[in-house]
C-alpha cells in the first residue's frame, strides 16, 4: 500500500553541529521564490543550504495552474483550444499553435498546401529566435550583465513586429490554425523577414562579444550545474538544455514533422568548451548558435516558398475527428513539446494531455543543483530556460 | 526498429499472455495493454532488453474512461538509439486505482506520477515522494475525472468556477 501525503513533508533541519573551534553551524532552509526575479515566474524552490553549499533543493510549483486541460474539455470546438495553448508557453505561443496543429491534422488526416507549410516553419523559427533572445537575454541579465539583455530585446521586438503584421497580436497569435493559417501573411512579408535576417546575423557576433566570452560570465557559468548525458535523457529532458549535455537530438531532424526534412541545418550540441560538457555555459551557447541555424533555415524556407496557395483550403468548417488518439510531438524552443489528444466522434476533445518540455526540464533541477554554490542557483535555474505558463499550465 | 506487433511477441515470450494484451487500432498507432501489477518489470525489460532500449519516457497520462468506469494510465515510449516508439496502457477500476509507479525506471515519471495522482487520483506504489504538484496539498477531489466538482470553498475563499 502505498503512503500518500496530505502534506507537504515538514521541513526538518539537522541540529546543530560542532565545527570544531568552539562555534556550532546548523543547515538552514531558504525558500527562493515564488517572488524572485531571477525564478522567470513564480517558481519556489525550498533550498536546504550548508553554510553556501546547497544540500537540497525541492521545487514548488502550480502557482500559475489554471487546468488548460480541463478548459479544453468543455470547450465544445477544437479550434477553440487554440488560444489556450499559446497561454502554456506564452514567450514562444507559434511553436504551441504549430504542435497542437499538426497533431489535429494527423488525427484527421488533412494535407495542407505548400504555402501554409512553409510560413509555418518560417513562423516556428522566428518565434524560436525570439524565445532564445529572450532566454538568452534574461540568462545574462541573471547573472548580473545588463547591456546584453537590452541588446536581444531590441531584436527579439523586431520579430514581434513582424508577428503583429501577420496576426495582430505581438504574443499570443492564434495564428497557426488546425488545416491552415488565419490569414495570409502580408505582401511585404517576405522583404520584412529578409531584411531581419540581414540585420540580426551580424548582432549575434556581437552578443558573443558582449556576453559569450565575457570572462565575468564565462565564471559564473562554466563547470555549473552540470548535467550529465546518462541523466539527461533518464530525467527526459530535450531541447537545448539536452543538447548542451552533447546529445545530439533534435526532433525537427530525428523525427521530422511538417517540412523540415527539406531543409538543411545542423544540430548544435554542447562541448564543454569552456567547462564541462553539459554545464550551464554550454545550455546557453547551444541557445546562441540555434539562432544562427533558424536563420539558415527561415533563408531556405524564403526561397523556397511558393507564391500561390489559398491558407484556408484545408480548414475544416467543423472539427469532428473520428475516435482515435495520438501523441504526437514537435521541437518548441524549450524541447519536446508533445500532444496527447484523445476523440470520442464529439466536437470537443475527451482529453488532451501536453507533455510540456519545461515542466520535465525543471524536475531536473534537484538532480544538477546538490553541492552548487546558493549564487549559483540562479544560473542554473535560467540555464534551463523555464517558462512557468508551460510548467503550470 | 521493431514495430508495436514484434514487441507484443517478445514481451509474451517473456511474460506469459495474461498480463499482456495487444490492442491493434486502424486510426492511429497500435498500443499493448500491461496489468497494473506487472507494469514495473514489464518497464525495466523494455529499458534494458538488447534490441529494445526504451531509454526514454516521453509522455505518461492519466485518463478517466466515464463509461467503463475506469481509470487509465497510458505510457509513451521512445528510444533514442533504435528509433522506435511504443504505446503501453495500464487500466483500473475507477474505486481502486492504483498501479506500480515507473519512477525507479524512467526519472521522467516522477512528476508526472505526481500529476496523474493529483489530477485523477491514481495512485502509484512505490513512488517516493507521492504527493499533489499542480494543485495544492489540501485540495479536495481530482479535477480531470469527469465527474468532478469543485469545492465550494476553500479555506474560506469562495472558488469561483
Amino acid at each position: 500500500m502505498t503512503t500518500v501525503k496530505e502534506k507537504s513533508p515538514e521541513v526538518s533541519v539537522t541540529p546543530p553541529v560542532d565545527a570544531g573551534n568552539g562555534l556550532k553551524t546548523q543547515e538552514m532552509v531558504v525558500n527562493m521564490g515564488p517572488q524572485h526575479p531571477s525564478t522567470h515566474g513564480v517558481l519556489r524552490v525550498q533550498l536546504t543550504l550548508n553554510g553556501e553549499i546547497v544540500v537540497k533543493a525541492v521545487p514548488h510549483i502550480g502557482y500559475l495552474h489554471r487546468c488548460f486541460e480541463k478548459h479544453s474539455e468543455e470547450m465544445d470546438d477544437y479550434t477553440k483550444v487554440i488560444p489556450y495553448v499559446d497561454r502554456m508557453d506564452y514567450v514562444a505561443a507559434m511553436s504551441n499553435e504549430l504542435g497542437y496543429a499538426i497533431a489535429m491534422e494527423r488525427m484527421m488526416d488533412i494535407q495542407v498546401n505548400d504555402r501554409v507549410e512553409y510560413i509555418r516553419v518560417i513562423m516556428a523559427e522566428l518565434q524560436r529566435i525570439a524565445s532564445h533572445l529572450l532566454a538568452v537575454g534574461t540568462f545574462g541579465l541573471d547573472i548580473g550583465a545588463f547591456t546584453p539583455f537590452l541588446h536581444c530585446f531590441i531584436e527579439r521586438e523586431k520579430i514581434l513586429d513582424i508577428f503583429e503584421k501577420a496576426s495582430g497580436a505581438r504574443l499570443l497569435y492564434n495564428y497557426i490554425w488546425v488545416g491552415g493559417l488565419m490569414n495570409d501573411v502580408p505582401a511585404d512579408f517576405k522583404k520584412d523577414t529578409a531584411a531581419f535576417i540581414k540585420s540580426f546575423r551580424p548582432q549575434i557576433k556581437e552578443l558573443n562579444d558582449l556576453l559569450s566570452d565575457n570572462k565575468i560570465f564565462v565564471e559564473r557559468t562554466a563547470n555549473v550545474g552540470v548535467l550529465p548525458e546518462k541523466v539527461a535523457i533518464n530525467y527526459g529532458v530535450s531541447g537545448p538544455s539536452l543538447r548542451g549535455s552533447g546529445v545530439k537530438w533534435d526532433l525537427r531532424r530525428d523525427d521530422p514533422y511538417s517540412i523540415y526534412d527539406r531543409f538543411d541545418f545542423d544540430v548544435i550540441v554542447g562541448e564543454g568548451r569552456m567547462g564541462t560538457v553539459g554545464d550551464c555555459w554550454d545550455r546557453y551557447i547551444v541557445r546562441v548558435w540555434e539562432m544562427e541555424e533558424s536563420l539558415k533555415i527561415i533563408e531556405q524556407a524564403l526561397d523556397q516558398m511558393p507564391d500561390e496557395g489559398d491558407v484556408h483550403e484545408a480548414v475544416p468548417k467543423k472539427i469532428r475527428p473520428p475516435a482515435a488518439e495520438i501523441y504526437c510531438r514537435t521541437e518548441t524552443p524549450r524541447g519536446e513539446l508533445g500532444y496527447y489528444i484523445i476523440s470520442n466522434k464529439k466536437t470537443s476533445p475527451y482529453r488532451v494531455k501536453a507533455r510540456a518540455p519545461s515542466f520535465v526540464n525543471l524536475s531536473v533541477l534537484p538532480a544538477i543543483s546538490v553541492g552548487a554554490m546558493v549564487a549559483d542557483m540562479v544560473a542554473i535555474i535560467g540555464s534551463v530556460d523555464i517558462v512557468l505558463g508551460e510548467v503550470d499550465r | 526498429m521493431k514495430s508495436t506487433e514484434e514487441i507484443h511477441k517478445l514481451l509474451v515470450d517473456q511474460f506469459g499472455e495474461e498480463t499482456l494484451e495487444y490492442k491493434p487500432d486502424e486510426k492511429v498507432d497500435p498500443w499493448i495493454v500491461v496489468a497494473a501489477g506487472k507494469i514495473q518489470e514489464v518497464a525495466k525489460f523494455l529499458r534494458d532488453e538488447t534490441g529494445l532500449r526504451f531509454d526514454s519516457l516521453m509522455c505518461l497520462s492519466g485518463v478517466h474512461y466515464e463509461k467503463e468506469e475506469q481509470l487509465g494510465v497510458t505510457y509513451h515510449l521512445a528510444s533514442t538509439s533504435e528509433k522506435h516508439k511504443l504505446t503501453l496502457k495500464v487500466l483500473m477500476p475507477q474505486e481502486d486505482a492504483q498501479v506500480q509507479s515507473v519512477e525507479q525506471i524512467w526519472k521522467t515519471a516522477d512528476w508526472h506520477e505526481r500529476e496523474a495522482f493529483d489530477m485523477f487520483g491514481i495512485r502509484f506504489e512505490g513512488h517516493p515522494d507521492h504527493r499533489r504538484i499542480l494543485c495544492p496539498d489540501d485540495w479536495e477531489g481530482y479535477p480531470l475525472r469527469k465527474d468532478y466538482k469543485v469545492q465550494e470553498f476553500y479555506r474560506g475563499m469562495k472558488v469561483e468556477y
